[in-house]
């Protein structure tokens, strides 16, 4: 081990604290995007409503995908406090196969009603539709891309302090995004379809 | 599909006076440059500046380029006050309609997003680090990033004057007039990735203020020992925090609707434009209150320090500002009482409104009583704080009689309403911004401005600007409505828009003598050298080091017993011990946060021209920037103890020059 700069030490508690805010400032953006969903969901302007589109079956199996590649992301960070970096790689592979799964489902949706002649040109209901929830994918797919550079990572430099304390930071933000997604499942998902 | 979207030769093709700003923005910037060479400073701007991590250099640019816009934003101010002058009746003054709301557009924008942000993310980088004696703010790195962020936001906005054109829908760019069907040039485009991208950078530097406060304040320094600028920014870094988001989130939908077709705020297809005005409002409202708390936090640093005495009521200056964050969040809709919310609804915000004027008249009376039998100093900052009390008691009079949501439907979107912002802006804000850059000015630069200068500019901004607005007030009063181009000679307006032009020219000299006085302070700087670190019998941390102070800001970390920590220090000196000293580390320079905000700049860019496969070639390479960035290793300095107390012992001696 090489010695660290003084100042590493300090620098998880700065980061995991600037990190948490930062999910908050998320959080507010998701909020300004669930309150327009809100106003518009209404405004179809002649065009479907949520509960002539949303299939609940499909959803709900997007929804068990993604809860459960947050336990294999726990487990993945369990290892990494640990110390087990080839444990820490195949959790965090598990992770990224479910996260592309639930995306690849997400596309699945968004093209099946794009060729249904129901796009986000449709009506404003569908315009906030597709932005809350694409928000939402365009998250899960930014975090994709953090899991492949991090577990490259991972594999070249082993679990020094910096890469264990932003796989937790990671770890937070895919918790986070199954929080979201969890709000998207009941108030665009089930209040629509029901 | 075309290679360059909608960008053909006819977007550099102007009338004569958009011709001149267009050379303007050019010239300027070839003059910078031929003079970079001339002086062959290129390797020393790249060095010392450009790529620096030290938040007290990173602040001296942000402050450089809000003065430059701020020159670009009077210009605006004064052709719109010329156009009005002239223009009643047969006489069509200087600019055509749609040149009109360009200019007043682009000045808005201009003055809030890339002046007043500037200046107090200026401020906020120099000061705060050193007023709770900390060595550097939480993330450099992040903090290089979003000033770069901000000067590509600023970037776009002037290339938008040669390549192009500016949004004609306003400073907030209300929809439907935003919207495709009614603006479907790149104007409105400009306009949403400019701020898009700034508002990402204020955003970040939110963050990273926020936790620079709370984590890493000097050993003994409580919340209630902080001093009031950094309360302050505190409170004000709590509103970026909780409102931009809001505002990324808006421009995001607004520029859904505008690229790919979708009906957020359209007239039709089930959009709706008054979501649009109330998410702006709820990012806009608190946004003024960014601004304007840093500038009371300067007010309470100056008074306190001109006066020798303690400031007045700390405990109820913090619980005034903690109400005015919380009570920023619930008054948005008074911007629209006439816009259809029902009585009740319009009740409350009206009376929440007038709430608000309480924790401010708490602030206005504490600074005087601060004053009362004080030993006060009437220097140039003193005298701006003076300023303020008259032109922000003025507007926010006005503003109170406004948040009656009866007379609001009378002056609603008048010249009064303008007045009235104008006064809290530019007599509150920008006085207090002034201030504190004369204040600090010795700390950051080693020598202190001129002084009768600055008294001269001064007067001259006081004045001009109560004839400007004054008028203005008057006018709304009489019907003049905002934004207008031309009016009927009958209405008998005319000599009050001549005497408020008049009172842009004053102001302008005032600016003359601003830039003068910079000019002298740089020829004169070796007799006004401040050796001593405290030039102004200063009473917190910042003044405790030395002027300029190290890089690494303080030497030892100072212990805090006291909420004005240097003077109760300065009133019962510790007996010196011999200094024991530790490594520290500093960031290395990296061009990185540049490189990464250049890639936005690419990605806005094409998306204002649909320039589709560029936008893609910016994204990835921004991507592919970072996780270079962080893998970066050993982007940290030591300064080991030994070359530390070879530093201190060098700089006793000599006292640090620039």
């Amino acid at each position: 081990m090489t010695k660290q700069a003084p100042s590493v030490h300090k620098d998880d508690a700065k980061t995991l604290f600037g990190f948490w805010i930062y999910l908050m400032t998320d959080c507010i953006l998701f909020a300004s995007l669930f309150a327009t969903y809100a106003v518009l969901h209404n405004n179809t302007f002649g065009g479907p409503s949520g509960q002539e589109l949303f299939s609940l079956p499909f959803v709900l199996s997007e929804t068990i995908i993604l809860l459960v590649s947050s336990f294999t992301c726990g487990l993945g960070l369990l290892a990494a406090h640990r110390g087990e970096k080839h444990q820490v790689i195949g959790w965090f592979i598990i992770t990224f196969l479910l996260g592309s799964a639930f995306l690849a489902l997400e596309l699945t949706e968004f093209t099946h009603l794009v060729n249904e002649g129901y796009s986000w040109q449709r009506s404003g209901f569908l315009s906030a539709f597709f932005t809350l929830v694409g928000t939402h994918g365009l998250h899960i797919a930014t975090g994709l891309f953090w899991i492949v550079v991090m577990m490259i990572r991972v594999a070249k430099t082993g679990l020094t302090v910096v890469n264990k304390r932003r796989l937790t930071v990671l770890s937070l933000f895919w918790h986070f995004l199954d929080i979201v997604w969890i709000f998207i499942f009941t108030i665009v998902y089930l209040m629509g379809a029901l | 599909m075309n290679l360059f979207g909608r960008l053909t030769l006819d977007a550099v093709q102007h009338d004569a006076i958009q011709t001149f700003g267009q050379l303007s923005v050019v010239m300027g910037g070839l003059t910078v440059v031929a003079l970079l060479f001339y002086s062959k400073r290129w390797k020393w701007l790249w060095r010392e500046w450009l790529t620096s991590l030290d938040p007290k250099k990173i602040g001296v640019m942000y402050i450089v380029v809000a003065f430059v816009m701020l020159l670009r934003g009077v210009m605006d101010a004064a052709m719109m006050r010329t156009q009005q002058a002239l223009a009643a009746g047969d006489a069509q003054g200087i600019l055509s309609s749609e040149h009109f709301q360009q200019v007043f557009s682009a000045h808005g924008t201009i003055m809030i997003f890339f002046v007043a942000m500037g200046l107090m993310f200026g401020l906020i980088n120099l000061i705060v680090p050193l007023q709770i004696g900390a060595r550097d703010v939480a993330f450099p790195f992040l903090n290089s990033v979003s000033f770069w962020l901000f000067a590509v936001g600023m970037g776009l906005v002037n290339l938008s004057l040669v390549v192009g054109e500016f949004a004609a829908a306003g400073w907030l760019a209300y929809p439907p007039l935003s919207g495709l069907e009614y603006s479907p040039g790149v104007g409105v485009d400009y306009w949403i990735w400019s701020l898009q991208i700034a508002g990402v950078g204020s955003l970040l530097a939110g963050i990273n203020f926020l936790v620079t406060i709370l984590k890493m304040r000097a050993p003994g320094m409580t919340l209630m020992k902080m001093p009031l600028f950094t309360w302050s920014v505190l409170c004000s870094m709590i509103l970026v925090v909780f409102a931009f988001p809001i505002l990324t989130g808006t421009l995001g939908m607004l520029s859904l609707d505008r690229l790919m077709g979708m009906h957020f705020f359209t007239s039709d297809f089930g959009g709706n434009a008054m979501m649009y005005i109330n998410l702006i409002w709820a990012w806009g409202h608190p946004e003024v209150y960014i601004l304007i708390l840093p500038a009371f936090g300067i007010f309470s640093e100056v008074v306190a320090t001109f006066s020798s005495k303690r400031l007045f009521g700390y405990v109820s200056m913090v619980w005034a500002l903690g109400a005015i964050t919380f009570l920023s969040f619930i008054v948005w809709l008074h911007h629209f009482f006439t816009m259809g919310a029902g009585a009740n609804v319009n009740a409350f915000f009206g009376i929440m409104t007038m709430v608000i004027a309480i924790p401010t008249g708490v602030k206005i009376f504490n600074w005087l009583f601060t004053m009362y039998r004080g030993r006060i100093r009437f220097t140039t900052p003193m005298l701006w704080f003076l300023g303020f009390v008259v032109t922000f008691t003025i507007g926010g009079m006005a503003g109170v009689l406004m948040s009656v949501p009866a007379i609001d439907f009378q002056v609603h979107n008048s010249l009064f309403l303008v007045a009235h912002f104008h006064s809290m802006v530019v007599g509150g804000v920008l006085f207090g911004f002034f201030a504190g850059i004369t204040y600090w000015f010795p700390k950051i630069f080693g020598f202190k401005l001129h002084e009768k200068l600055g008294i001269y500019a001064f007067w001259c901004w006081i004045v001009g600007f109560l004839a400007a607005f004054m008028p203005l007030y008057i006018l709304g009063l009489m019907g003049a409505t905002r934004r207008l181009d031309h009016y009927d000679a009958s209405l008998g307006w005319q000599w009050l828009f001549i005497v408020a032009g008049v009172g842009v020219a004053i102001i302008l000299l005032g600016i003359g003598f601003q830039i003068l006085q910079m000019i002298v302070s740089v020829l004169q700087r070796h007799k006004n050298r401040d050796r001593t670190g405290d030039p102004w019998g200063g009473r917190t941390l910042e003044w405790a080091t030395s002027s300029p102070p190290p890089e690494y800001n303080f030497a030892i970390t100072a212990q805090v017993h006291d909420r004005d920590a240097f003077w109760a220090a300065k009133q019962a000196p510790l007996a010196v011990a011999k200094p024991v000293y530790h490594d520290i580390a500093v960031p290395r320079n990296t061009a990185m946060g540049m490189y990464i905000a250049g890639a936005t700049f690419v990605i806005g860019f094409a998306l204002i021209w649909h320039i589709w496969w560029l936008a893609a070639l910016g994204l990835a390479s921004m991507l592919l920037l970072i996780v270079v960035r962080l893998s970066a290793e050993n982007t940290e300095r030591i300064i080991t103890t030994d070359e530390l107390a070879a530093l201190e012992a060098g700089a006793d001696k000599s006292g640090r020059t620039t």
